[in-house]
């Protein structure tokens, strides 16, 4: 048993450690040497249970609270997150926008200036590269997606780049390196934050952007997250990251938090993660990612896949994510999904939900079986259960208006 | 605590039957009932044939909060098969069923309390029980001392 002890006390793969779910965290490969973000130590010293993600050395949770615990903390108070492993990049140059139009769905020309919006990287097939956020500022663009994609987004990036550069396109990108991002996340999140800052935040929206002094400490904030709730993901210079933190960490209101209560956080919240609920063979019609794909692009194109994307939007896709509620054991990724017999699909990610107290699950089913209320079937250990297919968030969104 | 008296206080009607057992030629004459260890991280105590069967401290403690328990089915086993799961909210660990035999008994009481797998893991968190088809398979389990040096070197 417990495949669970590989990730959570990082104990080495014994041969007897048998598994049933390596989830995203998979035991490193013998000799990998791990990045660490400037954070490490202090997670450490907080009592960080470090685990191998995505290259990283990143805590999974920490000693005084469960990953449960973890959870209904960030959904009721808020919680701090290290999201540095995450790659940032800023986009300068005057064609940034049509650059950026060329390589994802976004329509960046129609989004307000110090608002950001969740998009996609496409391949030529229209399928999903990676998911990212894009920010838009007066003199750049400031984008950040996934830690485990870094490599091959932004050799994408540069190859499509490149070409573009040598038509004369002016362009640039620079990894933001000299920044980490911390994440305050939770219905608290907003008091904590105008604690420090001195001043009410009412009037900043969620999804917009903007460049704040905390204390003295030049950052970038960004109300967004990956929970569901409302919060902030805040890039801090790398010399003031320890202090701010322990800054947010010194309030009561918060806690540390790690990548277990992240990823209940985030599937509860019905987002998904990439490389279990995304992949570069679905679309981004498939993920229910439509709305990312602007009005204008959709007519426009444009962006590498447009002709698959625009023909799944006339005619229609083949299987769809969808949530799902299921009885009796929890389903998790790779839980095969049935209607009367028929194998119809997969769960993608689940888990028993710490808020709702019911198994949570997404996954892809066959098109027509995706509507809300169908009565479906996942097999774990070899049982059918009975699953509902459930329109998500599994639970009501937090995410502040003004 | 001595093993003894955790089975006795443990499973006081397995005792007796084993103290009835005694005065006739038992096919299992073990009377002290003996705990054993998987590489599996579970334990076993096996006592007039019977294995009573949970995870180890070590195990709860590694697993944290444990939301969920999937118990087994009343029926013959061999030795490595699945025979349900625990589960916290980020994983699903398996149970292997440690001894061939026939699942006899298991504890109910997990599916509305499956925090006594953290709460009591080797005591009141037992998960089923498994009536022996055989005695010779206790020799490949590992005894406490082996137990704590695997858990050691795992480390």
């Amino acid at each position: 048993m417990l495949s669970a002890l590989k990730f959570a006390k990082s104990i080495p793969a014994a041969g007897a450690l048998r598994s049933v779910q390596q989830r995203a965290y998979a035991a490193a490969a013998s000799g990998e040497v791990l990045k660490k973000t400037i954070l490490h130590d202090y997670h450490v010293e907080n009592g960080g249970k470090m685990v191998p993600f995505a290259g990283w050395s990143m805590p999974v949770q920490y000693a005084n609270l469960g990953v449960g615990a973890s959870h209904v903390w960030t959904r009721q108070n808020a919680s701090v997150f290290d999201v540095s492993h995450m790659l940032a990049t800023r986009i300068t140059g005057k064609d940034r926008v049509k650059f950026y139009e060329t390589i994802t769905v976004a329509d960046i020309e129609n989004l307000p200036v110090g608002s950001s919006t969740l998009s996609v990287f496409t391949n030529e097939n229209g399928g999903i590269i990676d998911d990212t956020i894009i920010c838009k500022h007066q003199d750049s663009l400031y984008v950040v997606s996934n830690a485990g994609c870094a490599d091959k987004d932004l050799a994408h990036i540069r190859t499509h780049l490149k070409d573009f550069q040598n038509k004369g396109g002016d362009v640039d990108l620079k990894i933001i390196d000299d920044h980490q991002l911390v994440a305050l996340q939770g219905p608290k999140a907003a008091a904590v934050l105008e604690g420090l800052v001195g001043k009410s935040l009412q009037d900043f929206p969620f999804m917009d952007g903007r460049f704040m002094d905390i204390k003295g400490i030049h950052c970038h904030v960004a109300r967004s997250g990956y929970t569901g709730e409302d919060g902030f993901e805040i890039s801090v210079p790398n010399r003031d990251t320890v202090e701010f933190t322990k800054m947010l960490v010194a309030d009561p209101r918060v806690e540390l938090a790690g990548l277990g209560a992240r990823d209940s956080l985030r599937l509860e919240a019905g987002l998904c993660l990439y490389g279990h609920d995304l992949d570069d063979t679905v679309t981004p019609i498939e993920a229910g990612l439509t709305w990312t794909v602007g009005k204008r692009r959709r007519t426009e194109g444009g962006f590498l896949g447009a002709a698959k994307i625009q023909d799944q939007l006339k005619n229609g896709v083949s299987r769809r994510r969808i949530g799902l509620l299921v009885q009796g054991a929890p389903a998790r990724e790779g839980a095969l999904i049935y209607s009367n017999g028929e194998l119809i699909g997969k769960v993608t990610s689940g888990c028993p939900s710490p808020s709702i107290k019911k198994n949570v699950a997404m996954g892809y089913v066959k098109n027509g079986l995706h509507k809300a209320g169908t009565e479906l079937e996942v097999e774990v250990r070899g049982r059918k259960q009975k699953a509902v297919v459930t329109k998500m968030p599994f639970v009501p969104a937090g995410y502040h208006k003004v | 605590m001595s093993l003894s008296a955790l089975s006795a206080r443990l499973f006081p009607t397995i005792r007796s039957q084993a103290v009835a057992r005694m005065a006739a030629p038992a096919s299992f004459a073990r009377f002290y009932a003996t705990k054993k260890y998987t590489a599996e991280h579970e334990w076993i105590l096996i006592d007039n044939g019977v294995g009573t069967i949970g995870i180890t401290d070590h195990a709860q403690s590694a697993l944290g909060e444990i939301v969920f328990a999937e118990l087994a089915e009343l029926k013959d086993v061999e030795k490595g098969d699945t025979i349900g799961s625990v589960e916290s909210v980020k994983a699903a660990s398996d149970i292997y069923a440690p001894i061939s035999g026939k699942v006899i008994e298991v504890n109910e009481k997990l599916n509305d309390e499956p925090a006594l797998l953290n709460d009591a893991p080797e005591t009141d968190g037992w998960l089923c029980k498994i009536e022996l088809s055989s005695e010779d398979e206790i020799k490949d389990l590992l005894d406490e001392e082996a137990y704590k040096q695997f858990c050691e070197e795992a480390h």
